[in-house]
């Protein structure tokens, strides 16, 4: 496949005997922008990391363009980094900064000016040539590193959380940004992140991975529509996920009650775990609903409520734009193509991630 | 006045102890010498015991210190670098360890390790008995501006690489990373990033080893066998063989003032809104 711009084939990373990355492979094509997300430690940076040069793999290989990369040093190599501290160099302005890589490219200086200004515009920072780096706020000095990175034209810019220490409203309009930006300069992206959202809203394809392995990878819609696993599940947005025994194709009971729902091929009578995101599920009159419950919190959540509808011992979680009185009894409905089945996890990666 | 002024000049009492120290044995003291350079062996108001620095005797033995403090510096700087680059990447326990030999020379008195120094460059001394043991002709150190050039490297090599260690520890490996990231080798990485990050460190470095190494006279004294005349041992021998002390104090404030001129130069140079080095 010719474009295929990157692979890592069986890549292995330990460190201190605490395996990172087991068996890792991943493809990246051509101008994609792909996301790795996950939690905290799941070997998402490891892989960026790996990528740029910073980290031998204890195994396996890095494919550039066809070429094995795996021990050229990160200098040699025709990919840049934007780092989640930004990094900048605080003894040089803002020009001298982006200037950095193309000066060692031996670039004449009139070409370096024009992609100086060019990248400050990318960035919308017009003007800012000789501006202190450290003067900066925190999401300038992110655009300075991003400018950084781009005027070097690599073939794969790898961001590792950039948006991660800027405040919500700055980083809505980062991620807005960054997506411009991606068109403009139509460079293949591989993001880091494990805030759910801005994966969902930036990626052509995310990568969900878990204790060094993959769990799920498909566009955002499949991820959060379809997503194949109780860790997937919650991870991605808010979900119920409750024991169900598939009775047979098309047919799962839940809390003792048998829903029609669209999956086949878990067998029959098999225990399985479902998946119910809170804004499928509707609240009725007590005895208009397949499940019925008591109402035992209401929380105003901005655009729409979080209520809790406790039917025998589970505790369901809703999303609505009515509120329901705390304490009434109340009526659960679903339609069949709301409910998603999952096998039991058979690997501790596949299970929902407690906070240790 | 808020809250934090209060609190500070509080605490400004604690700083009693040390000022009456300084008070009593730096400042006081430096009014004394200031009053035998201003004044003749008559008490008579003169400008000539400073102006004697510019005799020809005494410009050759501040030519002679300016030659062995640039010297020292610059092998103290040479030698400290490529020392703290070694030590950047080990572990905490080796990085201490290292510190630690570095630092213990320190915990030796001044005068044996210098009269350890003259021991070992001696005509007889445990070098040449190596020499000439390997099979190779003695050599004449002692009594050298070569001898004395070690003594001071050996004695201020830890002022020099303490403040670059601290400077380049605190260089953010982020940054390293990003410079390697954006096309630049070891070498460039070092040149473009780490050494002007280190500069803040290698001026307070050059202070503390080129004073000390452009004024001190113990040193020649002993490892330059009396001969070679630094303008400390002038200085020195005004007061006691000569016992002038109007011209050993001109010659110090003469000589104060030179340091002081050259150290505002160095220091002015960097010192663009960071922490300069010692005003």
């Amino acid at each position: 496949m010719s474009d295929v711009i990157l692979q890592m084939e069986n890549i292995d990373k330990s460190y201190d005997g605490k395996a990172i990355l087991k068996d890792f492979n991943l493809e990246i094509g051509r101008n994609e922008f792909v996301t790795l997300l996950g939690p905290s430690g799941c070997g998402k940076s490891t892989i960026l990391r790996i990528i740029g040069g910073f980290v031998n793999p204890d195994n396996g290989r890095v494919l550039f363009e066809g070429e094995d990369i795996t021990h050229l040093p990160p200098e040699k190599r025709n990919v840049n980094t934007v780092f989640q501290k930004y990094s900048l160099f605080p003894h040089m302005n803002v020009a001298e900064n982006i200037a950095f890589g193309l000066k060692l490219k031996k670039k004449s200086s009139a070409y370096i000016k024009d992609k100086i200004k060019y990248a400050l515009k990318l960035v919308n920072l017009e003007g800012y040539e000789g501006r202190d780096t450290l003067s900066l706020s925190g999401g300038q000095q992110q655009r300075i590193a991003i400018a950084r990175a781009i005027v070097n034209e690599p073939q794969v810019l790898l961001l590792d959380e950039p948006l991660g220490a800027l405040d919500l409203k700055l980083r809505h309009e980062m991620q807005r940004e960054l997506i411009k930006i991606k068109k403009e300069v139509g460079i293949t992206f591989l993001y880091v992140t494990h805030d759910q959202e801005e994966a969902l809203m930036m990626s052509d394809r995310i990568i969900v991975m878990n204790k060094g392995i993959i769990q799920q990878a498909g566009d955002s819609k499949s991820i959060y529509d379809e997503p194949q696993n109780a860790f997937v599940a919650d991870f991605i947005g808010e979900s119920n996920i409750i024991d169900g025994i598939m009775v047979k194709d098309l047919l799962v009971r839940i809390q003792g009650v048998d829903f029609a729902c669209v999956d086949t091929g878990f067998g029959e009578n098999n225990p399985v775990d479902v998946i119910i995101r809170p804004e499928d599920l509707e609240i009725v009159e007590a005895d208009k609903g397949y499940l019925k419950g008591q109402v035992i919190s209401v929380i105003f959540k901005g655009a729409y409520y979080e209520i809790k509808v406790k039917v025998d011992d589970y505790e369901w979680m809703i999303q609505s734009v009515n509120p329901a009185p705390v304490g009434d009894m109340v009526g659960l409905t679903i339609i069949p193509d709301n409910i998603q089945i999952m096998h039991k996890p058979v690997r501790a990666d596949e299970e929902v991630a407690h906070d240790e | 006045m808020n809250e934090n002024e209060v609190r500070s000049s509080k605490r400004a009492y604690l700083a009693g102890p040390y000022a009456l120290w300084i008070a009593v044995f730096t400042i006081l003291p430096l009014i004394v010498i200031l009053k035998y350079a201003l004044t003749g062996a008559d008490g008579h108001f003169t400008l000539d015991n400073m102006t004697a620095i510019f005799s020809p005797i005494h410009v050759k033995a501040m030519w002679f210190s300016l030659k062995i403090a640039v010297g020292c510096t610059v092998f103290c700087i040479l030698l400290s670098y490529p020392m703290v680059l070694a030590m950047k990447h080990l572990g905490l326990g080796r990085k201490s360890f290292s510190l630690f030999v570095i630092i213990l020379p320190m915990w030796m008195n001044f005068i044996l390790r210098i009269l350890a120094w003259q021991m070992i460059l001696s005509n007889n001394g445990i070098l040449n008995l190596f020499l000439t043991k390997l099979g190779f002709e003695p050599v004449q150190i002692a009594n050298t501006s070569a001898a004395i050039m070690i003594g001071v490297v050996y004695d201020y090599l830890p002022y020099m690489i303490l403040p670059v260690y601290t400077a380049i520890m605190e260089i953010n490996e982020d940054l390293i990373e990003a410079a390697k990231d954006l096309g630049a080798g070891s070498f460039t990485v070092f040149r473009k990033v780490i050494f002007p990050l280190s500069v803040p460190g290698l001026l307070s470095g050059t202070v503390m080893v080129f004073v000390p190494s452009m004024t001190s006279f113990v040193i020649s004294d002993i490892l330059g066998g009396g001969k070679l005349q630094l303008i400390g041992n002038v200085i020195e021998q005004e007061f006691t063989t000569g016992n002038n002390w109007n011209m050993g104090s001109g010659l110090s404030v003469a000589l104060m003032v030179f340091v002081l001129i050259s150290m505002a130069f160095t220091v002015k140079n960097e010192d663009q809104g960071r922490e300069s080095v010692i005003w």
